[in-house]
This record gives structure tokens, sequence and C-alpha cells, in this order.
């Protein structure tokens, strides 16, 4: 089985290469990248399955021996963060697919676009399948690379505006983590994750929080924690909508994957509980509060998405297994949900010329399938029970209770807080855009809704008004995904409290990478 | 473990320049800065290397016990190519951000405009201008003194003249 490892990041890259060679034959193109991906679903599919029953599956690449060679490990939580994005990646794609169709391939080039995602693929797979933080950085380096590419594409200005900021952001974190790097290489003389985890713990406390803070740093920029998130909001909304997506739902995953793994393994002590959960507390409620002031769909849904990091960190923060277990359902959940409501919010801008709350109404009887689609979303993102929304929280805080605690019931109540109030903005984005009839747009006066009128990245109204049967059906499927994780919550659950199991006692992961004990 | 002494030096000098450049408004000057912290994030790598050894190769020897570490080597390389592919694509978005800063939104339609008026033969001088600096400042050229330069534009063209226009 563990040849199927690095297939994970070499298919998704030869298949770069084949979109690429193939740039004038858009056809092939599609063919080419849909099927790569949906190998790559079929792989971790397996990957996952394999691992749940047989352990972690450990690749030493070109039979060096950790901590010599490169180590690719795949353990349970490794497996399910692979079919999770794998999922994604391939339905934003078919709704890529769509909208291109609709477009004739004006707005995004398609010959740029596919060779791009699949090296965003590439690096996010990488990523996730590091045994190795340098190797970790080398997967970061290549999924902001290409999403760099991705949020500039086409080159209008007001892209370039908002990709300045995000690249700058971003070069600074990764200068940040390459810094980390070279620091616990100085001091414990490896990057192999498995063997850092035996010997960090022996380092001198003041030097484990240098390190462990220099790396939080680090992923939570990327993961967009309070008050490292402010380049999401402007940045995110300007890209087209597959490409929000993908970012939305992934990218700032794979920091709360990172800090996930690294806080876990390297620096087990948990001696940054408290600022985590501080910080875990600012970005929820400050998160929602930026949700309510928004006047675009595009741009609400960031904000939520930056909030609902909140509900992360916190779980990340309490460190217990429950917790953990908790939080990796969470993570799955928010993936799938964040990537849906942005494909909907992209339908929506097609059906509606604008994602302007001031300029849209009467959707519901224009797209009553898209209103569906939407609603459920929403209920479910605002953790209405029985949604996997509702039920990751209560995991979530059930976690935070039996921890016990002020600063836990203070975070329960921001948590429950942050989940009303996202309630409360997305119903009425839903009220304004579908519920509310079209004639009452014109005479709608809101003094809020005026001041925000003249956002500096609204791109204007969107002049084709048609949307593919493709890009209905991805958004659908995607949404159907999020309800069998509702549907088939107990396996799915029962699947994150062993990952969580595993992460909660690391010499699993350690024994997998040094079967006959670390050097 | 022990280092250079310079070489920290040196380090520590080029972080501080590269922020204090960074927090420029300009992007030229954002990638200066971004240059000079990656180079000196590259010789915090090479640093914790330890100590100045024979080449790493392994000869049953002596002289094994006094080999340089090898290993950031490798990471500080991955690193520089990183930062190369980096710096690539910020010149290319400083440069497209020049343009429209320049021309705005309108400078991408302006080679089209200028092909459906102009004779066939200054419709090629625009064509492969995209891709020629010294081509695309004539053209600007010609669109802000009017035809006066058509001719210019054309010598210029007439060096860079490419088969197939765009790449």
């Amino acid at each position: 089985m563990n040849i199927l490892v690095p297939l994970v990041v070499a298919i998704p890259l030869l298949g770069a290469a084949l979109t690429l060679a193939l740039g004038r034959r858009s056809r092939y193109q599609v063919m080419v990248s849909v099927l790569s991906l949906t190998a790559i679903v079929v792989i971790s599919a397996i990957l996952l399955v394999l691992v749940d029953q047989h352990g972690p599956a450990v690749v030493h690449v070109g039979d060096w021996q950790a901590p010599w060679g490169i180590v690719l490990v795949v353990d349970r939580l490794s497996a399910i963060m692979l079919i999770v994005s794998a999922l994604m990646l391939l339905g934003v794609l078919l709704f890529a697919v769509g909208q291109g169709i609709v477009e004739g391939d004006r707005e995004t080039p398609v010959s740029i676009f596919h060779p791009t995602y699949l090296v965003l693929a590439a690096g996010l797979f990488n990523a996730f399948i590091a045994g190795d933080l340098f190797n970790m950085y080398v997967g970061f380096e290549m999924l902001l690379s290409a999403s760099y590419v991705l949020l500039t594409l086409g080159g209008t200005g007001a892209r370039i505006r908002a990709g300045v900021t995000y690249i700058v952001v971003s070069l600074v974190s990764s200068i940040l983590f390459l810094s980390a790097i070279a620091l616990i290489y100085g001091a414990t003389g490896t990057v192999t994750l498995a063997l850092l985890a035996e010997r960090i713990p022996e380092l001198p406390g003041d030097v484990q929080l240098i390190l462990g803070l220099m790396l939080l740093i680090a992923f939570s920029v990327k993961a967009a924690v309070f008050p490292l998130s402010f380049w999401l909001p402007d940045s995110y909304p300007t890209a087209p909508a597959p490409v929000t997506a993908v970012f939305a739902g992934l990218l700032t995953k794979v920091g709360v994957y990172a800090i996930l793994r690294t806080q876990t393994l390297l620096f087990p002590d948990n001696r940054l509980q408290v600022p985590l959960m501080i910080v875990a507390l600012l970005t929820m409620v400050i998160g929602i509060l930026g949700a309510l002031a928004q006047a675009d769909i595009k741009r609400l849904l960031s904000f939520t998405l930056v909030s609902h990091i909140g509900y992360m960190i916190f779980g990340i923060a309490i460190g217990t297994e429950a917790a953990i277990a908790a939080t990796i359902y969470y993570v799955v959940h928010h993936i799938m949900i964040q990537t849906t409501l942005f494909l909907c919010a992209g339908l929506i801008e097609r059906i509606g010329g604008t994602t302007s709350l001031a300029r849209l109404g009467g959707m519901l009887k224009a797209a009553p399938f898209v209103a569906i689609l939407f609603f459920i979303g929403a209920m479910n993102l605002g953790g209405i029970p029985p949604f996997s929304g509702f039920l990751g929280k209560v995991a979530l805080f059930d976690a935070g209770v039996q921890v016990g605690g002020g600063l836990n019931y203070l975070l329960l109540a921001g948590g429950a807080a942050t989940s009303l109030l996202t309630l409360y903005a997305l119903a009425r984005a839903w009220n304004m855009a579908f519920w509310r009839p079209r004639r009452d747009v014109e005479n709608y006066d809101s003094a809020m809704l005026n001041a925000l009128q003249d956002d500096p990245h609204d791109e204007g109204t969107v002049l084709t008004k048609t949307t593919s049967p493709l890009m209905t059906a991805a958004t659908a499927t995607m949404l159907a995904l999020t309800v069998c994780l509702t549907v088939f919550a107990g396996p799915a659950f029962d699947l994150a409290a062993r990952a969580a199991a595993n992460i909660d006692e690391p010499s699993t992961y350690i024994d997998a990478v040094f079967p006959g004990g670390a050097p | 473990m022990s280092a250079s002494l310079t070489l920290v030096i040196v380090m520590a000098v080029m972080y501080a320049a590269g922020i204090y450049i960074m927090l420029e408004r300009s992007l030229t000057r954002v990638l200066i800065g971004f240059l000079l912290v990656g180079n000196a994030t590259n010789l915090l790598i090479f640093i914790m290397s330890g100590r100045p050894g024979s080449s790493p190769i392994v000869t049953g020897t002596a002289l094994d016990d006094t080999m340089a570490d090898p290993v950031p080597q490798v990471l500080m390389l991955t690193a520089i190519v990183i930062n190369f592919g980096i710096t690539a694509l910020l010149l290319a978005l400083i440069y497209r951000s020049w343009w429209l800063a320049q021309l705005g939104d309108e400078g991408d339609n302006l080679t089209d405009e200028h092909a459906a008026e102009t004779t066939e033969d200054s419709e090629v001088t625009f064509r492969s201008s995209t891709d020629d600096e010294a081509a695309v400042q004539a053209s600007l050229d010609a669109s802000e003194d009017g035809s006066d330069d058509d001719s210019s534009g054309a010598d210029n063209t007439g060096n860079s003249d490419r088969e197939g226009g765009t790449p």
C-alpha cells in the first residue's frame, strides 16, 4: 500500500505538466485534471481504509531511512484531510469547468487555470503527508505560489491590488516559518517530525516556547487567526468564485492542520494554552462581528470563515483527546460547508448579476433550487440541529465542559454567541437576496448598506446571467456530501475519535517512522 | 555549536534592512526587502550548520570527524530555488501593476483599438509588442503623441519581430 502514498503528490504534478502541454486544447485539459483528481479521491479513500485498519503508512523516499531521508507519513488525520480535500478540489474543479463553458473562458484563462490548480492540489497533499517540517514548508510554498497565480488570474486592477496584500502577507509568514525551521534544526539537529517529537521536549522550556511561538505565528497567518486575519476578507472575495471556494475551504485549513500537527506532536506540554484560548475567543467574536457589517455575500462569508477558525483553535487549545476529535470533525465539516457556500455565492453572482445584498432580491422566484442550497448550507454553518455544524460544536463544547474552568466557560459562551450571530448574519443575507420581493430593492433604504455600497473591491455586475447545469450539479453534490457528514455522523465521529487517539499518543506516529526506536 | 560572528552580524543587518525596506509602500522596495530577508534566512540556515569542515564525503578515515553538516546546505538550496520562483512572480506582478497604474484597465484594449484602425504593418507592431518591453514603451509613446511616432514603433519591432506574436 505504501506505493500509493507518493502517488498522491506525483499524479497532480504529472497532470499539471500534461495540462500545461495541452494548453491550447481545453477539452483535453479538463479531462486530464478531472481524471487526476478522481484518481486522488480513489487513492485517498483506499489509504484511509488501510491506514485506519493497519496503522500509519510510512514511505522513506528513495529508501533513505529517516531522519536522513525524506519521510512521508499518512496517519488517520492525514488520510482524513487527504480525502476531504480531494473531494472538495474535484467538486470545485467541475464547478469551474461549468463556469468556463458558460463564460467562453474569457474571465479565467483556462490554459493557466488547470495546471495551476493541479499544482495547488499537489502542494496541499504534500503538506498533509509531509513527515518532516521542511517538506511541509515545500508543500506550503507549492500551494501558495499556485494560489498567488490563481488569485491574480486575469490580472484586473482589483485582483492585482488584492493579490499584492495577500502575497506580501504570505511571504512574511513563509519567511517566519523558514526561520523557525532553521532555529529548530539548530536546536535539535533534525527536521523530521518523529525525531523532533522526542528531542524538543528535552530542550529548555524557554527555547521550546520560542520555537513553538514562531511556528504558531507562521501558521496562524495562513489559518487567518485573529489578529493575523486582517488580510483574508480583503483578498479572497475578488478572485473568481471557484478559486475563492477552494481558498476558503482548504487554504486556511492547511494552517489549522499544521498547528494541530505541530502543537500536539512537537509541543505536547501545551504551554501556550491560555494565549491560544484568548486568541480563539477573539477570532470567533471579532470575526463574526465583522460579518454582521457586510453588504456583500462573499465578504460576509469570508468573515464567517475567519470567525469559525476560532472554534478549531479552541479545540486545539483544550488539547484533550475528546477536544481533538471534535476539532477534526469540525475541520472536516467546515472545509465542506465553507466551500459549498462560496460555490452558492458563485451561483448567486451568476444569476443575480452581483453578490451585493443592496442590489439582490426576489431570487427565490428566479432560482428556487439555489435558494434551497444556500438555505441548507446557511443552517448548517449556523449550527442548527441536526446538521454537522451543530454536532461539531456540541462535541467541542462538551470537551470544554469536561475540562472545566472559567476560561473554558467564557469560550463556551463566546462560541454559542458566535454560532447565533452566524445564523443571524446568514439568515439576513438569505432573506434579503431570496425572500424579499424584487420591487422592494428599489425603495429599500438602509444607512449601513448605503455606507457599504462603495466597496473598493466591487468588480461591478457580471454580464452573463446564465449558469450551466454542471455548476448547479457540482454545488448540489457537495452540499449532499455535507449532509452525508450529518447522516453518517456516528461513523464519521468515531473515525475522528480514532484519529484523535493517534494524536493524543504520539508514540504511534514515532514508532511508525522509527520501527526500531528513534536514533 | 560554534558559528562565525561575521555571518551572524551580516545576517542581522540583512534582516533589519530587509524588514525596514519591506515596510515601504512601493512594490519594488517590498521586493528588495523580501530578497534581503529571504537571503538573511538562508544565512540563518547556513549558520545552523555550525563550524566549517571538510566536504561531507565519507572516506572511512579520520577526516570524517571534521565533516561539515550537509543538511542545512540542502535546505538552503531548496529555499533559494523557491525564493527565485517567487521573485520572478513578484516581478511579473509589479510589472502588471505598473502597467495598470500607467494606463488603467483601458491599457489592455490599447492594442486592439489600434490594430483595427491602422494598416496591416502596424498591426504586426502591436501584436508582437505585448512581450517586448521596449516595444511596449514605444506603443505607450505612440498612444500619447498620436501617430507621429508610428515609424519609430515600427523600427523597434523590426528587431524583435517574432513569429506568432504572443507566446
